[in-house]
């Protein structure tokens, strides 16, 4: 006879080592945050219980350590998976990413968003390994057709760079309106 | 009826038809590319769907929700690789059949399942809409609190053998969306006296950051990889009427989906399970599931297809999401001032049927785009991860720092990008953190709004709805205490360890 799989058999959870790090740090913020229930979202004596504001933070916040505290436990009673410090490491190694977004974000303002979102995506390319002359073209090709369509066609906020302000009068007014 | 032509009125707005042309085949694209997905593609376009006008905008992301999975079918089929989550169950028979010759054969019994749940989730809720509009307005302040309670208890459930982590990031979202200034009393809470903190987190901002950046991080930072499929010879076409053959197995588990779409919380895996294990309890040949089976593909193509039409049930009618992708349309509807929830369903029955008939034109529209270009799509699967990586990341800028020029939000959607990449590659659900952040929000709101009519705690329950809500609740506890009973009894063959990786992080 044919076995029917259970739900948990379909979609496996596929646990990976590293679990019990993400575990430990979940329930120590927990805690943290649970000591600073009482000043960072006060009882009003006079107020109903479920209208009061510290009521949902309250109940978040225990529900969260209760929750994280089981998590680390059931964690601590499965089977040690190896390279847990490994996995430490690849989660601290997308930190590098957001340094890049961040630094994107910070220059756009001042350089304009066409030339940075050019010389990013190309930037990113090389980063990422890409060496053809053919790909970082594309890269640079892709920058500015998210540039056309976003800030020229769908007119999304980003605000005019300060790099414009030196181009000729004639070009000026056209970088800052669509580029 | 009178509804469903003004309906069709509104869907004749040329920007309507432009949104869901590109909604839909973008849609197929992105959901073609292993590592994007419609979470990504939908938090990145939010923003600049604001400036459209709601049917406009609403029409383009329905677009991307209902025709991602067509698109995701195809690399679970060819490569064994899904291309959203919920095609994974895809992979278990899709590719068995790619590696015994018949992938054309494959590709479409899954263009055509998907078609068949995409109509019949429609078409079922079409003629369900008189039903809906008269039960809605029967949703008070409780109905709506006790529903929104239910979709946080089932979003936990629903993630079996992950439920303590479910939980803790449910609470977690619950907490993100209490931090700032609270709206009534202007009391501040877990601000740290940080000013930056007083306006709380922004949905928006938390989505990109767990869904778009942290995907961009994750395949940057991850070994490149150029999948590589073999393109198909001859027409797909030839192999749509065969669906035919299966249309029981199609027709139930559309059923399913629609079903499991309804129930906030539920979605997909569960539709797909309850579809798969009846195509499989029924079938003729049983031991080929898993093997290449056509009706295990088809139960879980034509399942997690119907899905998305019925999801728009509950966000429509009572204004609670079930999953993150209508928890992301719940923000363009605030943008525009339009409160889905019973009112919505009593007043504007014409914008409801204009958003159904979208739907039922985009699978046409998806069908005809897949039938021709399936080949196309085939290399567009093929670029390699980390140049997705910097497409993702190059938008995602778009998408966060057009909402309110914040670096403050960039950084905040930075650390959610991090964490969102630690919970992929731990394989860790993000879909707590938002329904949290929504549920969370609604049920403050609403259990404030009832307390006046509540003196004790039986009057919480005392309308027929309320009660069965209440009952829900329990029963659905009571089955989950069961279930933990039964494993511990029989438990379930090496339950966390395989391949099939739910949450797209790397291996």
């Amino acid at each position: 006879m044919t076995r029917i799989k259970g739900l948990q058999e379909l979609f496996k959870r596929y646990r990976r080592p590293g679990d019990i790090v993400f575990a430990w740090v979940f329930l120590v913020l927990s805690v943290f945050l649970l000591s600073q229930l009482g000043s960072q979202a006060p009882w009003n004596p006079k107020g109903k219980t479920f209208s009061q504001p510290a009521f949902w933070p309250t109940v978040a916040v225990i529900t969260m350590t209760g929750f994280a505290a089981f998590h680390l436990l059931s964690s601590f009673l499965s089977t040690r998976l190896d390279g847990r410090w490994t996995e430490v490491w690849a989660w601290v190694r997308s930190v590098e990413y957001a340094g890049w977004f961040m630094a994107y974000v910070y220059l756009v303002p001042v350089l304009g968003y066409l030339p940075m979102t050019m010389g990013f995506a190309v930037l990113l390319g090389l980063r990422a390994g890409y060496r053809s002359a053919k790909v970082l073209r594309t890269l640079a090709a892709l920058g500015v057709v998210i540039v056309i369509v976003f800030k020229g066609f769908l007119e999304v906020k980003i605000p005019e760079a300060a790099v414009y302000e030196y181009l000729p009068t004639a070009m000026r007014s056209f970088f800052l309106t669509y580029l | 009826m009178d509804a469903l032509i003004s309906g069709a009125g509104l869907l004749l707005d040329w920007q309507v038809i432009v949104a869901l042309l590109i909604g839909s085949i973008g849609g197929v694209v992105i959901g073609a590319i292993p590592g994007v997905g419609a979470a990504v593609a939908i938090a990145i376009l939010l923003p600049a769907t604001f400036s459209l006008p709601p049917l406009v905008g609403l029409t383009m992301l329905l677009g991307i929700y209902g025709s991602s999975m067509y698109g995701g079918a195809l690399p679970a089929v060819l490569l064994n690789t899904p291309g959203t989550a919920v095609n994974a169950l895809t992979t278990y028979d899709g590719y068995p059949m790619t590696q015994r010759g018949e992938a054309k054969r494959a590709v479409a019994l899954a263009y055509s399942a998907s078609f068949a749940g995409g109509i019949i989730s429609i078409l079922a809720l079409i003629a369900l809409s008189p039903l809906l509009a008269a039960v809605a307005p029967l949703f008070g302040s409780r109905e709506i609190f006790l529903a929104a309670l239910l979709g946080i208890i089932l979003v936990v459930l629903a993630h079996r053998g992950q439920t303590f982590a479910a939980g803790m990031l449910a609470a977690f979202g619950i907490l993100l969306h209490t931090v700032g200034l609270e709206p009534v009393n202007y009391t501040r809470r877990f601000t740290f006296e940080q000013s930056w903190l007083t306006s709380g987190f922004d949905l928006i901002v938390v989505v990109l950051g767990l869904f778009a950046l942290s995907q961009a991080f994750l395949l940057l930072s991850q070994p490149d990889e150029q999948p590589k499929a073999t393109k198909l010879s001859g027409s797909v076409f030839s192999g749509l009427k065969e669906l035919w053959l299966y249309k029981r197995v199609a027709a139930v588990s559309s059923g399913f989906g629609v079903m499991m779409g309804m129930v906030p919380g539920v979605g997909e895996f569960t539709a797909q399970f309850m579809s798969y294990t009846y195509a499989q309890k029924t079938s003729k040949t049983p031991e080929l599931f898993g093997k290449g089976s056509p009706e295990g593909l088809i139960a879980s193509e034509a399942a997690n297809n119907a899905v998305p039409a019925a999801a728009m049930i509950p966000l429509l009618a009572l204004g609670i999401p079930g999953e993150a992708l209508t928890a992301m349309m719940l923000s363009v509807f605030y943008v525009h001032n339009v409160i889905p929830g019973p009112q919505l369903f009593q007043n504007q029955m014409d914008f409801v049927m204009a958003l159904y008939l979208a739907l039922l034109v985009l699978n046409v529209m998806v069908l005809i785009f897949l039938l021709f270009s399936t080949n196309i799509l085939i290399r567009v699967i093929q670029v390699p991860t980390r140049l997705v990586g910097i497409m993702i990341l190059l938008l995602s800028f778009v998408g966060v720092y057009s909402l309110r020029n914040s670096i403050t939000d960039c950084a905040i959607a930075s650390v959610f990008g991090v964490l969102g990449v630690i919970l992929k590659r731990l394989n860790l659900p993000l879909v707590p953190i938002i329904l949290g952040m929504v549920l969370g929000g609604i049920m403050e709101v609403k259990l404030r709004s009832s307390m006046p009519r509540v003196k004790n705690p039986m009057d919480m329950i005392d309308r027929p709805i309320a009660m069965i809500l209440f009952a829900l609740i329990l029963i659905v506890i009571g089955l989950h205490i069961r279930t933990l009973f039964r494993e511990y009894r029989n438990p379930p063959v090496n339950p966390d360890t395989d391949i099939h990786n739910t949450q797209g992080g790397g291996q």
